[in-house]
């Protein structure tokens, strides 16, 4: 990205022509990476791009091409959620970040795959069918912001934005051997993110590198008036020379290295946090007892708020409604039994179930209590360290016919990243090593909230020294 | 068993999503699994741990109440299923 953004200053390469390389490339794609493609946005974008590169105060993002989730609304262009419910729709407004990506001059090529509503680990439940990981087409590529992943890890775009309430971002990042941060929740806004579970929903960067992740970052955090639970506070842009992790305290949970994951992730997170010791950290133990709780809190409370958030999807506005509806309570119910998909009628009865009487207090209060301890876990594991190390996927990318049709063991695969969402810190997957398949293993960093520039400055220090982000790809 | 078959249908009723008979029997048995795995919060005890429904101890956030621009009514009308005279049109109600 920003060797691009080098060529086009030096006028080695226009965002036209860069523009169109990437078009051309997304029309030979084999891993269905997209839901949309906007060839005649983007090439209007890369003129507008032109123009502002003219200027010597053009921003790193100019003429840089990059794609955007499907559950990011872009005006005048579709905007599916990977659901049937809302096919037809067009939104009528940009999503804040797609505004400001486009006010610095960022060229948005479209819109990618996911799984529907974001719901899921493996971008398979998407009315566009499954996307494929660039690094093995016989695998998945994680989810649910797979489409992106696989987009950056395919060199289909410079950097993509996805979306990530339960490891959303982190995972396909980690399955795809790419760089994604989950940033501390109310640092980017959220208006015209489609809601999933509005106090977990965090929108991010994935690039094929830390600095591309930051300088993504930097374009769209802020405080936005138009999100009600964005944090007004003064965002200072992230150095994007690294830090010096000299002295840096790296807390290791032992509760992340425990059953249920796979010796050779292990063993590469192992190796990964051996590098940043190597570079200067200090290792320090550190407990996360209640983190082992997170998935059955996260499948309570984000359910619940997902039962609430799809209730406008009702035939009435917008997207799919039935034909011949005997009254309103029949053109509700038919049109949501046929718009929405098993995964996603799964959560809405989850969530309607721990909500309804007599079971609130078994399910939904005590899971909210339960979200108390894992915050005060990590208040206390960061007295005393600056980051918190781990994996990010208890195992590597798996085959797409391999997959386990029991929705409960893919849940459990959230759980080194749920508690990020939980407590509503910010975390990092990048590359750090690979299994025996030479597929990518992701190492997670967690910070407290708002030290991004923590994450992403020993990101980028850690992929200065090593090669694990550029090998494969 | 956590869960039977009457209750997904009145849950399915509370979500509004009409269900057929194999799509009950099938959500019944994933949301038993699903409920059955919740159990393990039995063990935490939270007595008097107040619960969380928000990351951050952020308050309500207000704005002046001032007039602003808002979305084009043709714009907002083209996603409708059905409108007339520039209203969202649905099955009659009363």
């Amino acid at each position: 990205m920003l060797e691009t953004a080098r060529q086009y200053r030096r006028c080695k390469k226009s965002p036209v022509e860069k523009t169109r390389a990437f078009l051309e490339k997304i029309r030979s794609d084999t891993f269905n990476a997209f839901i949309t493609v906007d060839e005649a946005g983007a090439l209007q974008g890369a003129q507008v791009a032109e123009e502002l590169l003219k200027s010597p105060d053009a921003g790193a993002l100019a003429g840089i091409p990059v794609a955007i989730k499907d559950n990011i609304c872009t005006r005048g262009v579709r905007t599916t959620c990977a659901s049937k419910i809302l096919s037809g729709f067009v939104p009528t407004y940009d999503a804040t970040v797609v505004k400001k990506l486009k006010e610095q001059g960022a060229v948005i090529l479209g819109k990618t795959n996911l799984d529907e509503f974001a719901m899921g680990s493996t971008t398979t439940s998407s009315i566009a069918g499954p996307t494929r990981n660039p690094r093995d087409p016989s695998r998945t590529p994680g989810g649910s912001s797979g489409g992106s992943g696989a987009a950056v890890a395919a060199g289909l775009c410079a950097g993509a934005l996805g979306s990530d309430t339960g490891g959303s971002i982190r995972m396909p990042a980690s399955f795809c051997g790419i760089t994604g941060l989950k940033p501390t929740y109310g640092s980017v806004s959220r208006y015209g993110l489609v809601a999933f579970a509005s106090s977990l929903d965090q929108i991010g960067p994935m690039a094929p590198t830390a600095r591309d992740a930051a300088v993504l970052f930097d374009a769209i955090k802020g405080y936005d008036p138009l999100d009600s639970t964005s944090v007004p506070r003064d965002y200072g842009p992230t150095d994007l020379d690294g830090i010096d992790l000299k002295g840096l305290r790296i807390g290791v949970p032992e509760e992340f290295f425990g059953e249920g994951l796979n010796q050779e992730v292990k063993a590469a997170v192992q190796s990964g946090i051996a590098v940043l010791e190597d570079m200067g950290g200090r290792i320090v133990e550190v407990g996360l007892p209640h983190a082992g709780y997170g998935v059955a809190v996260f499948y309570i409370v984000a359910t619940a708020e997902a039962s609430s958030n799809l209730a406008r999807y009702d035939g009435v506005r917008y997207g799919l409604r039935v034909q011949d509806p005997l009254d309103l309570g029949d053109m509700y119910a038919r049109t949501r039994a046929t718009g929405f998909g098993p995964e996603v009628k799964r959560r809405i009865m989850l969530g309607t179930y721990v909500l309804s009487a007599g079971y609130y207090d078994a399910y939904y209060r005590k899971a909210s209590q339960v979200r108390t301890l894992i915050a005060e876990d990590f208040r206390s594991a960061f007295s005393r360290c600056d980051i918190i190390a781990g994996p990010t996927t208890p195992v590597t990318a798996f085959r797409l016919d391999e997959m386990i049709d029991d929705p409960l063991s893919l849940y459990l695969l959230d759980i080194y990243t749920i508690p990020a969402n939980l407590a509503g810190l910010p975390a990092l997957s990048m590359p750090c090593g690979f299994d025996s398949l030479g597929l990518p293993v992701g190492m997670q960093l967690m910070a407290p909230h708002f030290r991004e520039d923590l994450l992403l400055g020993a990101g980028i220090s850690f992929q200065d020294r090593t090669a694990y982000h550029q090998e494969g790809s | 068993m956590k869960i039977t078959d009457g209750e997904v249908l009145h849950v399915a009723a509370l979500a509004r999503i009409r269900l057929d008979n194999s799509e009950a029997r099938g959500l019944r048995s994933d949301l038993d699994k699903i409920l059955g795995y919740m159990d393990i919060l039995a063990a935490v005890d939270t007595t008097g741990v107040n619960p969380t429904h928000h990351p951050l101890p952020l308050v309500n956030a207000m704005r002046d109440d001032r007039e602003q621009g808002c979305q084009d009514l043709a714009d907002v009308l083209r996603n409708a299923p059905q409108h007339e005279d520039g209203y969202i049109a649905v099955p009659r109600v009363i």
